[in-house]
């Protein structure tokens, strides 16, 4: 103690130097979920140089070719589907669509949604009423409904897909984080934040914010998986991204018929969203750790 | 001793009322309570749970909870402006600069999610716009003027890597950061352990001297505020029953609820079985009947008590009392 008086500034290297520390790579539940996260990132950044064929390109002779390790041949690992189209080929270009949708529909819904939450739960008042019916309204209402004017009225394309699925899923953002908010509303801090003069904008912003974003990561990386589905639940209803664009959704629903006999078609695709999930699920959970002060240094 | 002077109170609040407008009807936790406090001076506010002392402090801040709360009546001068009248935003330029409040509860005063350094930083960020290294000195100085011991070291850590005596100093840092004039204390180490309640006020004390900051000291402990303050008013239901200096109010009570207090503090130089206490409950404050609200517990209670509210009288130097005893 009486060195670290005498020299704040080697605490202060120390400190630096320990996270500088290269530790945060063998942290498992970092590393694993991180490097299918980018595996599948670089799948869908290279899919033209790493696919073996062209996605769309069909093959009646070679339909239903199972995967190379269930009796199929060499030249298509991961099978084929019905109209003898190249699955891993499918999968890869499929990555695209699918992250990108997730992405853009996560980062929209969560903005929207924590604003609105953030604003109900704190103002409170006539405010709180107007935006809590709002959210009831869109969680009411049949939203593939919705999504499916959307898409007919603008047309099926890669936005109306992520304006479809974004309108549907803000609504428990703004929820989870209202009820949040509301908890930390009447916390001693947030009266402390008063008491030193901070405004209602401020307070929103630097002092509620960071306290709800462990729900708000949680429930990001948990849609990912709903998002990827009910991208193909729309590509199935005709009001998604039009075929024969590959989707890992309109994949999986592309195989249903054929569960029994070539599952391969849907089990794969199905497995990619899976992994997917879980890794941001994990990374989600890693986040969560690193950003709450009291389990860093665990 | 202090001279009597005709001192010019740094704030002064006259018939203060703040209510709280429930579906059940008016809660009137705050009821025509007047009372000033000069500079350098520490103001006691004594009463029991539920007599509106933490309402009054939050109001002179005008933070008073939301829904329902409401100042509706009276002045808050402070340095001879009605902080009543001011808008939100003046408010704001007042709040932590001018005027700052220590809470009850250290463990949930502090933002976990910041170190402290940050928490003592913000408001001098906020109302003197400092940065960088003066910034920073700033800080420092205030946990070193609560007795932080390695201060400097101190800034990088958060609210969870210390004990409550320490946050609590924390706290006091924050409130002491833009030097105010005035620092409202609500029962500030009612939430902390003996031995570091007695260490905690006496950094108070030092604090007082080294700054000459004023202080409205808030507490239910009597012991405590004997040592605090110079001068103190007795709160019970919403109303101030009694005001005198410290050493008038012990020797020389005139509220039958004061003299009660009084009694029931434990003493060495008195030898009795039992300590006095004050029977029944205080009144709930929802619909309140008329006369004195001190009426159904006390001793002395006669005729005028049940139909008229006693005024302020004068009972002595720098000494009044709300009852009809003492006026006649």
């Amino acid at each position: 103690m009486d060195i670290a008086i005498a020299r704040p500034e080697l605490v202060a290297d120390e400190v630096r130097a320990e996270r500088r520390r290269w530790d945060i790579f063998l942290q498992l539940n970092f590393c694993i979920p991180a490097a299918v996260l980018l595996l599948m990132l670089g799948a869908a950044i290279f899919a033209s140089q790493l696919a073996p064929y062209d996605p769309l390109q069909t093959s009646l002779s070679q339909r239903l070719s199972p995967p190379a390790f269930a009796g199929g041949t060499d030249a298509h690992l991961l099978g084929t589907d019905k109209l003898g189209r190249d699955v891993l080929s499918r999968i890869i270009f499929g990555a695209r669509v699918s992250l990108s949708v997730s992405l853009l529909v996560i980062l929209v819904t969560a903005t929207i949604g924590t604003a609105l939450g953030i604003l109900g739960g704190y103002l409170g008042g006539w405010v709180d009423g107007l935006l809590m019916r709002i959210t009831d309204i869109s969680l009411a209402f049949p939203g593939i409904l919705i999504a499916l004017l959307l898409a007919v009225t603008l047309g099926p394309s890669f936005t109306t897909v992520v304006l479809a699925v974004s309108l549907l899923g803000w609504a428990p953002y703004a929820r989870l984080i209202r009820g949040d908010v509301l908890k930390l509303r009447n916390a001693d801090f947030v009266l402390q934040a008063r008491i030193i003069g901070c405004s209602p904008m401020r307070i929103m912003l630097t002092h509620i914010f960071p306290n709800i974003v462990n729900p708000l990561l949680i429930l990001a990386t948990l849609s990912v998986g709903l998002i990827i589905l009910v991208e193909s639940a729309l590509s199935y209803l005709g009001a998604g991204i039009p075929p024969p664009t590959a989707t890992w959704g309109s994949m999986v629903s592309d195989g249903r018929g054929l569960i029994d006999t070539a599952w391969w078609i849907s089990f794969f695709p199905g497995l990619a969203i899976g992994l997917v999930v879980l890794a941001g699920n994990f990374l989600g959970d890693w986040l969560r750790d690193r950003l709450d002060p009291r389990l860093r240094q665990l | 001793m202090q001279p009597v002077t005709t001192w010019q109170p740094l704030l002064r609040v006259e018939d203060l009322r703040t209510y709280f407008f429930t579906r059940r009807g008016v809660v009137k936790a705050v009821d025509g309570v007047s009372f000033s406090v000069a500079p350098g001076e520490t103001l006691g506010i004594v009463g029991e749970s539920g007599s509106g002392k933490t309402i009054t402090s939050l109001s002179l801040l005008r933070l008073v909870p939301q829904p329902g709360g409401k100042i509706i009546g009276g002045k808050v001068l402070f340095e001879g402006v009605d902080l009543l009248r001011l808008s939100e935003a003046e408010m704001r330029g007042y709040r932590g600069s001018k005027i700052s409040m220590i809470l009850q509860d250290p463990m949930a005063s502090l933002n976990p999610v910041y170190t402290i350094g940050e928490q003592v930083a913000e408001p001098l960020r906020q109302h003197q716009h400092l940065a960088g290294k003066t910034l920073w000195d700033h800080v420092t100085e205030a946990l070193r003027l609560l007795r932080i011991p390695s201060p400097r070291e101190r800034l990088q850590n958060y609210p969870h890597q210390m004990s409550g005596g320490m946050r609590q100093r924390v706290v006091g840092g924050i409130a002491i950061s833009c030097l105010p004039k005035l620092i409202i204390a609500d029962e500030p180490t009612t939430a902390l352990d003996a031995t570091i309640q007695a260490q905690y006020l006496a950094h108070l004390k030092d604090l007082q001297r080294q700054t000459n900051v004023a202080m409205i000291f808030v507490s239910h402990d009597f012991g405590i505020v004997a040592r605090m303050c110079d001068r103190v008013a007795v709160m019970y239901a919403g109303k101030i029953v009694e005001t005198a200096s410290v050493r008038e109010l012990f020797s020389n009570p005139r509220h039958p609820y004061t003299i009660g207090l009084v009694n029931s503090v434990p003493r060495l130089d008195r030898k009795e079985e039992r300590l006095a206490s004050i029977e029944g409950q205080p009144p709930a404050l929802l619909n309140l009947p008329p006369g004195c609200r001190f009426a159904p517990r006390c001793y002395a209670v006669f005729d005028r008590c049940w139909k008229e509210q006693p005024p302020n009288f004068e009972a002595g130097d720098d000494h009044s009392a709300s009852c009809w005893r003492v006026a006649s």
